[in-house]
């Protein structure tokens, strides 16, 4: 337990303040004000972040998955789970952006659009895999099954990043064949946003699978505890 | 009509385990269990309830893998899934491991086919005759009583001629005429040459069959009785073993 | 050659074990008329507007009959434990998910081939076409194939009938839409050429996924 209290995690903490704070005044100084939607817009550079989180974590958890499979060590576990939790809270995050800014622009809380639809469902699936974990099982098959689970999952991914090529869609593409479609101010505050979300990413993985190690070694002792009782 | 086992299956130890342990999350259920079991042996594993004996059988029959330690069967090591390994393994649990739906020949012709047995028909024939259970072998097995469908399940066990036989308490629900072909079998098996290694909770069963027997205790081996012991000495090491638990 | 005599036993004891008690077919079948039905009852179906509807009716009929059969195919290992019967047999573990993705798209096209003539007489839909089959075919193998890993994942668990569905249909999804369009295009008559892409792509999923499953099943599959 004194590993904890000599490591980084305080650095990162801070430096990740530091980026977020960046990125609060790029967002909302820095970029111009968009002509057509106004100050709403300015939801698209963490609504994007957020997405971005998301398909990060998912596949931080596919490779974790590959390696528990190959290493069967409990680390790699922890790496997946919490990876997954915390894709699935940003993904969730992303999708209620969504709804904030389409219901002024597109005059509705929500629309059946490929994209949409593609991520809740994504957001369904992982959020199943963290059921199954809650349903009991031996640690061991949890992980394991995890790990096949977030490996699988994963197609997810490119599913919801490509229904705006497979479908027609009115959610706006940023990324297209001829560069960012977005203003160069603009720009300066969408990678700020993307650079703080994911120092925010690592924060929160770090402390989250130094909690899951903590929660486990808990129940170690308390076992071991009880075990003993005469 | 059991014959003897082929030559090239004798190697000097059936079964050996050094220091196997198995937990379950936090609960350990097997600890430091180191053992060798001779080739043509019967063993019996004797312990009350929640002793380890059905998780010790179902590591040997590489059903459950386990946490340290290491198995070696026939010599060959355990490690994941190995064909050359279930050849030498037959298994009867508390399932019997057969469809329902379907008849017990049907369901020897299955595993027959999955362990490429030859000449499969003559010998299901035989093997269900030998068990009693020739009269109902073209019935549908949920149709027969449950004794019927664990002598069932003794054939499927048997059905390849593993070297090596892991039992968790085939005894129970047989009845006695049941038992008796179960005990009549297990004595053919052994002067042919397989290995038995038994479970049960029943005393007099384990000094009836004779056969090396081994205590076990909350996960641990505790007891070692060889097959020269009497049927006392046997019960008075028994009840101290489990007495010195309290 | 031991392994595809293992895979094809497990395939006949499958099939043999459905003939007897034929519990996945009618299951699967009265399931699939019975969604039909209820969704006409719901949508309030007129015989005009019956094209667009049918595919997407067609392939939700498909997907819950699907998740049915699935399930009950890996009940019926855990009964008696058979399961571990097959974990103990000399064959690689991905011989039981061929095995079983096999009699899994068998009974679903069983139970499709079943269901579409009734439903062309209730609905007034045409099934004849070859194309529509092909459709049929290769979305199926892409739904069983998938399905056959998510059922053994689910098999183990006390959710298993709700876990199953949850895990599975976001993995099928593009299985789902190229299946309803291509349906769709068939059944409006249009070319080859226009639903080819769409059967790419099933076929480009079909395969991806039986890798992939093979790959991974022995480690859902241990206890």
């Amino acid at each position: 337990m004194s590993q904890d209290q000599n490591d980084a995690l305080p650095l990162v903490v801070g430096l990740t303040a530091v980026l977020v704070l960046f990125s609060l005044y790029a967002v909302f100084i820095f970029a111009p004000t968009e002509r057509v939607m106004g100050h709403v817009q300015r939801i698209f550079y963490y609504h994007v972040a957020s997405a971005w989180v998301g398909f990060l974590a998912f596949l931080v958890a596919c490779a974790s998955g590959l390696l528990y499979l190959a290493k069967r060590s409990p680390r790699w576990d922890r790496v997946t789970a919490a990876s997954v939790e915390i894709g699935l809270l940003f993904s969730t995050i992303a999708l209620v952006e969504g709804s904030l800014w389409a219901r002024p622009v597109w005059n509705t809380w929500w629309t059946w659009d490929p994209r949409l639809t593609t991520t809740l469902v994504m957001c369904l699936y992982y959020a199943t895999t963290l059921m199954l974990r809650r349903l009991g099982g031996s640690e061991e098959r949890n992980a394991r099954v995890g790990a096949v689970l977030s490996i699988v999952g994963f197609v997810n991914v490119p599913i919801v990043f490509l229904a705006i090529r497979m479908w027609r869609t009115i959610h706006p593409a940023v990324l297209t064949t001829s560069g960012f479609a977005v203003a160069p101010r603009m720009l300066v505050a969408l990678l700020a946003s993307l650079l703080a979300f994911t120092a925010l990413y690592v924060c929160l993985m770090w402390t989250r699978i130094r909690v899951a190690r903590l929660e486990h070694d808990v129940s170690a002792l308390r076992h071991r505890i009880t075990a003993t009782r005469p | 009509m059991i014959g003897p086992l082929p030559q090239s299956q004798q190697s000097e130890w059936a079964i050996e385990t050094h220091d196997l342990c198995k937990s379950f999350g936090h609960v350990s259920a097997l600890q430091d269990i180191t053992l060798r079991v001779p080739c043509g042996a019967l063993v019996t594993v004797l312990g009350p309830n929640a002793a380890g004996k059905t998780t010790l059988l179902r590591v040997l029959a590489t059903l459950t893998r386990p946490s340290t330690g290491r198995v070696l069967l026939q010599g060959l090591e355990v490690q994941g899934h190995d064909a050359a390994l279930c050849n030498l393994i037959g298994w009867v649990g508390e399932q019997t491991l057969l469809y329902g739906h379907l008849s017990p020949q049907e369901n020897l012709r299955f595993y027959g086919r999955m362990y490429g047995v030859d000449d499969l028909d003559t010998w299901i024939h035989a093997l269900l005759n030998r068990l009693g259970v020739g009269e109902r072998q073209e019935d549908p097995l949920h149709t027969l009583s449950r004794g019927m469908q664990q002598r069932v399940a003794i054939a499927r066990a048997i059905l390849h001629r593993p070297p090596l036989l892991l039992l968790d308490e085939p005894y129970s629900s047989l009845d006695r005429h049941g038992a008796a072909i179960l005990s009549s079998l297990l004595g053919q098996l052994r002067d042919a040459g397989h290995t038995v290694l038994m479970t049960t909770h029943d005393l007099a069963r384990a000094s009836e069959l004779g056969g090396e027997v081994l205590i076990l205790l909350d996960g641990r081996l505790v007891q070692r009785l060889d097959p020269q012991r009497t049927a006392d000495d046997l019960r008075a090491a028994y009840d101290r073993c489990t007495g010195e638990r309290r | 050659m031991s392994y595809w005599r293992s895979v094809a036993a497990i395939v006949a004891k499958d099939v043999l074990a459905e003939a007897r008690s034929r519990e996945a077919l009618s299951a699967m079948l009265l399931f699939a008329l019975m969604v039909a039905v209820t969704f006409n009852l719901a949508l309030e179906l007129r015989i005009d507007n019956v094209l667009q509807i049918a595919p997407g009716l067609i392939w939700v009929a498909f997907v819950f009959a699907g998740v049915l059969g699935l399930n009950r195919s890996f009940a019926a290992e855990q009964d008696r434990a058979c399961i571990e019967g097959l974990m103990l047999a000399p064959v690689d573990r991905s011989a039981i998910y061929i095995a079983k993705c096999i009699s899994n798209t068998l009974f679903m096209l069983t139970a499709e081939a079943l269901f579409l003539p009734v439903f062309s007489v209730l609905f007034r839909v045409p099934v004849g076409s070859p194309a529509l089959w092909l459709v049929v075919f290769l979305g199926t193998v892409g739904f069983a194939s998938a399905g056959t890993l998510f059922a053994a994942v689910a098999m183990n668990s006390r959710a298993r009938e709700i876990l199953l569905p949850l895990l599975l249909l976001p993995i099928v999804v593009p299985v789902l839409t190229a299946a309803t369009r291509s349906t769709a295009q068939v059944l409006e008559g249009q070319t080859l050429a226009a639903y080819a892409p769409w059967l790419r792509l099933l076929l480009a999923f079909d395969i991806i996924s039986v890798v992939i499953a093979v790959l991974t099943f022995e480690y859902v599959i241990e206890e």
